[in-house]
């Protein structure tokens, strides 16, 4: 194969920027308890535009009794109103909501950059129809229950404790379950993304959903134990970290509370040799460069056959030099801000670590902006499953490129991890496919494709990477209680 | 594409001389079989959301006005009617040397596509513009005769001037699986658009893929085409529903592309057929720009097979210049 330098393109896309007038930005934001805005207790804190470093509005913290007061009218509204409201009732309120979430999509998808970093692309086109999408789901079962198989009785008040990796989305996935079978919840979303939640809980207003329903408490980690661990709180929901997803699991143990625990993941993208080779590499691509890597079910590994593995890099490379690297509220951008300081650093290490014990690293040459966090998507070559980069969730835009033989060396490796969120495999043989998802301990395997979500699919995973199913019929078995079963 | 090593990539310029299967893989049918059957596989939702995607890009400002001039400069600008004259030839013609009689600065199309009969019409209207006349070919559209008679129909536009020919595949032969007889009538049209002094006809070769049907089939037939000797692979005659559409664009400048790994040499790509607004237009761009890469930004690479896109590109390039929307009839009806 020639190498063909890639020459600079005459067609340089101006930019694109969507406008912010959509958003109406506070200065600062209290809690969401009991249907109204409240002040916190806690100290307030500042949140970020990551792509700017620039505050965007000061937020409220809860304390203690913040979250005593918000479990309470969560309490009052499951037992007064929303648990006893029939089905068809509740779902009206949700079908409210995601049309709702429709009609102010872009004022969303807006705050959800400017808060997060991630492409307004991705925002715009991913996470916003996704959340509306999930409540329409959601809110098609509130009536249906019974037809389900898990009972029609609530488990009452759920804590949930969300991430910042896919704020509005997260909430999404944890709010509308919730909902459809007659719980009420309190909400702690991330401490560096709380905004889009609060514009949620105006959402919610605007839908004339019953007080206390949904009562949503920003704050730091300090917050979201005190919500987990209160005694009010039937179930508990986390996305997050395996590290605060042990730290839950420690807390609630011996409780009567349920717990689902989305956790952390290091999913192996697996190519053969007869792949789709285009669009496996673009699979890759998407798989790990997706949202800048911030994805639990990120393709992480790449499991590529040794007798392509040179030709799917270069095809690799070629690709990664078409992103585009920046503002991400340019329309045009592939690749935004890395969400915070703390996560930036935390990828600058393990991609040195990776250096360090002999990985290759390779990275486009694109020019990144002078302020706010950014990491060029990159990739490490020669790695082997000792090497730290192939064990360790990066979460970020960091790729692990490792080679295989035959099948079950493939599915060894892909298994060989103490997580087991999703896999990817990509092979134009349909006997292949099914081999392998049979055998890969994966909550998700997707065949020729990766990183694709839909309300009516379970998604969660094995070992580290948690317990519990979101989304689908399964999602609704997290949210009712098993006795009346 | 495991594709040999094989020469350094030549200058950017198209040649004159297509070499015929410069990877040696024609040599036997089962071979040709072999070589085409062994191509990596196009998954149709993986390809068809990375064209969805390719989509959304937002081109603005001075990214579009590039954008336009190039479409413009790109466009083979065609009547392929039985009601064809010579004065509607004619004053296709006269658009095509100035798009835009109202601006100087508005590049010409690339080229006049007409049938072999009007050829001399168009060459002569034509002049030393620098426009080029393109001439279909081959029994075109259906391609359904015998091959002396479409080797007569190519000498007759080649005698008459053509710069390039617009061959058709024999998509009943490629889709009974008889490679050997598509390439064979190939190299024989290529053989006939050679000119003794030199100057041969460039020849664009139309895959015709609404009828190919698969993605599959697409890339194996660009790859049939330049195997051949194909200057310019062709989506379509637009003759066929669906003519061009991205996906199918996207395979061929993969392939282009890939060639040109495998080979040093540059094939260009020319979509067909229900381009009709700059929206579109510009999205090819896109796809050009980010698949096949920057080179193949240039007539001599990419060509828009069209008629009514031209004054869609020029009511956006007033637009631009002057602020604010004019209507069609600002724009000659040709």
């Amino acid at each position: 194969m020639t190498e063909i330098p890639t020459p600079a393109s005459p067609f340089a896309y101006a930019p694109a920027p969507e406008s912010t007038s959509v958003v109406d930005l506070r200065t600062s934001y209290g809690l969401f308890v009991d249907g109204a805005f409240v002040d916190g207790r806690g100290e307030s804190f500042t949140t970020l535009n990551p792509a700017t470093e620039q505050p965007l509005a000061e937020v409220a913290a809860a304390d203690a009794a913040d979250v005593d007061a918000a479990v309470k009218a969560a309490r009052r509204a499951q037992e007064r109103v929303w648990g006893r409201m029939p089905g068809r009732e509740r779902a009206k309120y949700l079908f409210r909501i995601a049309r709702i979430i429709q009609e102010r999509s872009r004022e969303l998808a807006v705050l959800e950059t400017l808060d997060n970093g991630k492409p307004i692309k991705e925002s715009r086109d991913v996470d916003v129809p996704m959340v509306a999408a999930w409540f329409f789901y959601y809110a098609g079962w509130a009536d249906k229950l019974e037809h389900a198989g898990y009972g029609t009785t609530p488990v009452g008040v759920a804590g949930q404790v969300i991430p910042w990796n896919f704020p509005l989305m997260m909430l999404a996935w944890k709010v509308a379950p919730a909902l459809a079978c007659g719980n009420t919840v309190v909400l702690k979303p991330a401490e560096t993304t709380p905004l889009t939640a609060l514009l949620f809980a105006e959402i919610c207003q605007q839908a004339d959903l019953p007080a206390g329903v949904v009562n949503v408490l920003t704050g730091a980690g300090e917050t979201g134990r005190l919500v987990v661990g209160h005694d009010d709180v039937d179930k508990v929901a986390f996305t997050g970290s395996t590290e605060v997803g042990r730290q839950i699991a420690r807390a609630v143990a011996g409780t009567r509370k349920k717990v689902t625990l989305e956790l952390g993941g290091k999913a192996a993208n697996i190519v053969f040799d007869d792949a789709a080779i285009d669009q496996a590499v673009e699979g890759t691509v998407n798989g790990i460069f997706f949202n800048q890597g911030h994805v639990c079910c990120a393709g992480s590994r790449l499991l590529v056959q040794e007798s392509i593995a040179e030709e799917v890099l270069d095809r690799l490379r070629a690709r990664m030099s078409t992103l585009r690297v920046g503002d991400p509220l340019d329309k045009n951008t592939d690749v935004g801000a890395i969400n915070s300081r703390e996560q930036l650093d935390r990828i600058t290490e393990l991609a040195a670590v990776g250096e360090e014990e002999g990985a290759g690293r390779w990275a486009p040459d694109c020019a990144l902006p002078s302020t706010g966090y950014w990491f060029r998507p990159t990739i490490f070559t020669g790695v082997t499953q000792a090497h730290r980069i192939a064990r360790e969730e990066v979460f970020g835009p960091v790729l692990s490129v490792l080679t295989f033989r035959t099948p079950a060396e493939a599915v060894e490796k892909a298994n060989n991890t103490p997580y087991g969120l999703s896999a990817g495999v990509w092979t134009e043989k349909g006997s292949r496919i099914l081999w392998m998802a049979e055998r890969l301990r994966a909550g998700v395997v997707w065949a020729n494709t990766f990183n694709k979500f839909d309300p009516t699919s379970p998604f969660g995973g094995y070992q580290e990477s948690g317990y519990g199913r979101e989304g689908g019929r399964h999602g609704l078995a997290a949210y009712l209680q098993e006795e009346n079963r | 594409m495991l594709a040999p090593m094989a020469a350094p990539p030549t200058a950017a310029t198209p040649s004159s001389v297509a070499p015929t299967d410069p990877l040696g893989v024609a040599g036997s049918d089962a071979s040709l079989r072999r070589f085409l059957h062994g191509l990596p596989g196009v998954d149709q939702v993986g390809v068809e959301s990375r064209a969805a995607g390719l989509a959304t890009r937002s081109i603005k400002t001075t990214a579009k006005a590039y954008a336009l001039d190039l479409a413009v400069s790109m466009v083979d600008l065609t009547t392929l009617e039985g009601a064809d004259t010579p004065g509607k030839v004619r004053a296709l013609s006269a658009k095509a040397v100035r798009p835009d009689p109202t601006d100087a600065s508005c590049p010409a199309a690339a080229a006049v596509c007409v049938y072999p009969d009007l050829v001399a019409t168009a060459k002569q209207a034509l002049g030393s513009s620098g426009v080029k006349v393109a001439s279909v070919a081959t029994a075109f559209p259906s391609g359904r005769a015998a091959l002396d008679l479409k080797l007569a129909d190519v000498a007759n536009a080649v005698a008459d001037g053509a710069d390039e020919i617009d061959m058709v595949i024999d998509r009943g032969a490629f889709l009974v699986g008889d490679y050997r007889r598509v390439l064979d009538e190939i190299v024989a049209v290529r053989e006939v658009c050679a000119r003794p002094g030199g100057h041969d006809a460039h020849l664009k070769v139309i895959l015709e893929t609404g009828e190919l049907a698969t993605y599959d089939n697409v890339r194996r037939a660009s790859w049939l085409a330049m195997t051949g000797g194909a200057d310019f692979i062709k989506t379509s005659t637009g003759k066929v529903q669906p003519a061009a559409t991205l996906p199918v664009t996207l395979v061929m400048l993969e392939a282009v592309r890939d060639f040109r790994r495998a080979t040093g040499r540059m094939i260009g790509v020319k979509p067909a057929g229900g381009i009709r607004t700059t929206k579109d237009a510009i999205k090819y761009l896109v796809t050009v720009n980010e698949v096949a890469g920057p080179d193949w930004l240039d007539p001599d690479w990419f060509r828009f097979g069209a008629s009514s896109l031209l004054n869609d590109l020029l009511l956006q390039r007033q637009k631009m210049r002057t602020g604010h929307y004019s209507g069609p009839d600002h724009v000659t009806l040709d």
